[in-house]
């Protein structure tokens, strides 16, 4: 019971579950799941599917975080990717082309991977401070996503490219396969290689790794690098999902609802140790919420609040502060051998 | 100016550099300032030509002042807080708040005199939350101002979900005064972030509480040792940007004439910006209040002349963005050299 309490994705997964109770309870529907032309529909699949943009960007975010960094640009590199691949789409003469659909999608993730370059070339090759080097990004981005639409909201019609977010793969949401897929993808490569640990040894002490013979330089461009391109791919499906490119909407915020997933998801934003379920359970939580949010009739624009609540309490329970606090509480009721055998096993 | 150089020698007097060491650190932390002024200069210039002269005239220069009063108040508390080597990322979404709150109260029929301090409180409020989070809990500037962000957006949608015009006279005579010298004006909007500024610079360079932002910023830990009040430097300088988050509320909707829960989306960046193109340090504990307004007229310029011109308003995020890179890079390089003469 106890490994089961200490284990670090007890609480994110204790929120989620508490979430989902809760909202079954209000709504009985919340759990019904139905059946409509072999395709699957309801609140779950919705939640599955609408966090697919979420989901990736959360992803290379935790990647990014592990190696002490942060990365503020990924709505504007979005908003960049979404706005190549419409524009392209709509410059076509035939928009409802796969191959013209896979043209474009392929450039717009490829001019998203050179946004990550730059990204990882500021922080690893000329040590800017991560937070200031994508800043940079996250300023310009979104103004050459404009001068790439003309500053309009390009909008277009096209079967193939709608497809990305709203149509079905057998009975799930293609949406979701994406998500899954990404999510396999980066835990084979990170886990079952030794990419993972690398990663986190330049997290915890970059001098030690590099000192040691890790290439932190390589490794930490790469992160950046990967985040832009899984923002690259976010940007997509949400310009598909609304089949336009909304240069100055795509991604809005949604550097912070990603970190703020990291973090729920219980990786530090000290570096070093991260998790990728518990990131996925970031992001879940967050979407549950939203929906539970929007369920309750609240105007969605008033959801920041208790955004700020959850990230609030979380920050403060994880706070060395409150750890000692709840320590010395705990070991004043015991006596002191006992109160010893738990520091060490703490 | 030369004031200033003294509080800089004190904050770096704590890592015992040499004399050499000192004054090249005190050099260094004017010359991105410096930088800033002459960027300014050639904006200045390289528009009158453009424009044949129609462009450093009394009624422009007067509107810069007036039209970017509410980002030099949100510059000046920023600066407090990363001179303590934190960041404030909610002074947008604070604006948005008490700009809405203070619309809203006086829709409802309440005075201006309780209206307008309510901004304040309200946005200084905001500011102790963050500054308790990063002092008490030892939260990141960043995290714990992200939750500021939310919370304070999500607040100015609960006072209300659309725009509140504003009737008040009081409120409204603000930005409606003109006080007239030839073709010069300048509003009661205009005179409050000026006194702003010449507060902070007091403040900052002529108080012992200034000196401590600076010491805390230079070196956390000798600024402790040495008995300063890190806790209580550290907590004011994020109350002190969420109430200049409130000013900056009051002004905005003293200048729009309406509280909007929208505005302001983004407006930390371009703070944040303006603070560093006016050559504060990101690093903390070198930088001057003066230099984060010479930042806010650079901004303010870039976007006049972008009006002006006629070309897209989204020159201007990348105009501003390639400047913070090429500031960034400066002081870089002013960063490592001061770092190899102090060991």
């Amino acid at each position: 019971m106890r490994n089961i309490v200490r284990h670090r994705l007890f609480w994110p997964a204790l929120a989620l579950a508490t979430l989902i109770t809760v909202n079954s309870a209000a709504r009985p529907q919340f759990l019904r799941v139905t059946m409509r032309d072999g395709e699957l529909y309801g609140a779950l699949i919705d939640i599955l599917r609408n966090s697919a943009p979420l989901m990736l960007v959360a992803l290379g975010m935790t990647i990014v975080i592990a190696t002490r960094g942060i990365d503020l640009s990924v709505g504007a590199v979005m908003a960049v990717s979404g706005a190549v691949a419409l524009t392209i789409i709509d410059g076509s003469s035939d928009p409802n082309g796969v191959g013209t659909v896979l043209i474009a999608v392929v450039t717009a993730i490829a001019v998203a991977m050179v946004l990550g370059v730059w990204n990882g070339l500021l922080v690893s090759v000329f040590g800017i401070q991560p937070i200031i080097a994508t800043l940079v990004l996250m300023l310009a981005g979104r103004g050459a996503a404009l001068l790439v639409t003309d500053g309009f909201i390009t909008t277009v019609n096209s079967e193939p490219f709608a497809f990305i977010a709203s149509g079905y793969l057998t009975v799930l949401p293609f949406a979701f396969f994406i998500s899954v897929a990404a999510i396999a993808s980066i835990a084979i490569v990170e886990r079952r290689t030794a990419l993972g640990m690398l990663t986190e040894a330049v997290g915890i002490n970059p001098e030690a790794s590099r000192l040691a013979g890790v290439r932190s330089r390589g490794i930490i461009w790469g992160a950046y690098v990967l985040s832009a391109v899984l923002a690259g791919i976010a940007g997509i499906i949400y310009a598909s999902n609304i089949k336009a490119a909304d240069a100055n909407a795509a991604g809005l915020l949604i550097e912070l609802y990603a970190i703020l997933a990291v973090v729920l998801g219980g990786t530090s934003l000290q570096g070093g140790t991260f998790s990728l379920a518990g990131t996925v359970l970031g992001v879940l939580i967050i979407q549950t919420l939203n929906s539970t949010i929007l369920f309750m009739g609240i105007p969605s624009a008033q959801s920041p609040v208790f955004f700020a609540v959850v990230v609030v309490v979380v920050v403060v329970i994880q706070s060395q502060k409150v750890r000692s606090w709840i320590r010395a509480l705990g070991a004043s009721g015991r006596n002191r051998r006992s109160a010893a055998t738990t520091e060490v096993a703490s | 100016m030369t004031a200033a150089v003294t509080t800089t020698k004190d904050g770096t007097a704590a890592s015992t550099a040499g004399r050499a060491g000192t004054f090249m650190a005190r050099r260094s932390a004017l010359l991105p300032a410096l930088a800033a002024v002459i960027i300014l200069a050639l904006l200045f210039a390289g528009a009158e030509l453009f424009l044949r002269g129609d462009f450093i005239t009394p009624r422009n220069l007067s509107a810069l002042l007036l039209d970017n009063a509410y980002l030099l108040v949100l510059a000046v508390g920023m600066t407090f807080v990363i001179l303590t080597s934190g960041i404030d990322l909610s002074v947008g979404s604070v604006m948005a708040f008490t700009g809405i709150l203070g619309a809203r109260l006086l829709a409802e029929g309440l005075p201006p005199a309780i209206a307008i301090p309510a901004m304040l409180i309200g946005g200084a409020a905001i500011g102790l939350v963050i500054g308790l989070l990063v002092q008490v809990f030892s939260v990141q500037p960043f995290i714990a101002s992200l939750a500021g962000l939310f919370l304070a957006r999500g607040l100015a949608f609960v006072v209300s979900l659309s725009s509140i015009k504003v009737e008040d006279s009081a409120t409204l005579w603000l930005q409606t005064t003109r006080l007239r010298l030839g073709d010069w004006y300048i509003t009661p909007t205009g005179i409050i972030a000026l006194l702003a500024v010449a507060v902070a610079a007091f403040v900052l360079h002529y108080t012992r509480f200034g000196r401590t932002i600076y010491a805390v910023g230079g070196q956390e830990q000798s600024a402790r040792l040495m008995g300063l009040n890190v806790a209580r430097a550290k907590v004011m300088a994020y109350v002190i940007s969420g109430f200049c988050g409130g000013l900056a509320g009051l002004i905005l909707t003293a200048y729009s004439g309406a509280g909007y829960p929208r505005n302001g989306i983004g407006t930390e960046l371009d703070a944040i910006a303006a603070v560093v193109i006016g050559g504060t340090l990101l690093s903390g504990g070198r930088g001057y209040v003066l230099g984060s307004m010479v930042g806010v007229f650079v901004y303010g310029t870039i976007k006049t002349i972008i009006t002006f011109m006629g070309a897209e308003q989204s020159w201007m995020q990348i105009i501003v963005g390639t400047l913070l890179l090429v500031f960034i890079v400066i002081q870089r390089v002013i960063v490592a050299r001061s770092g190899q003469k102090s060991p």
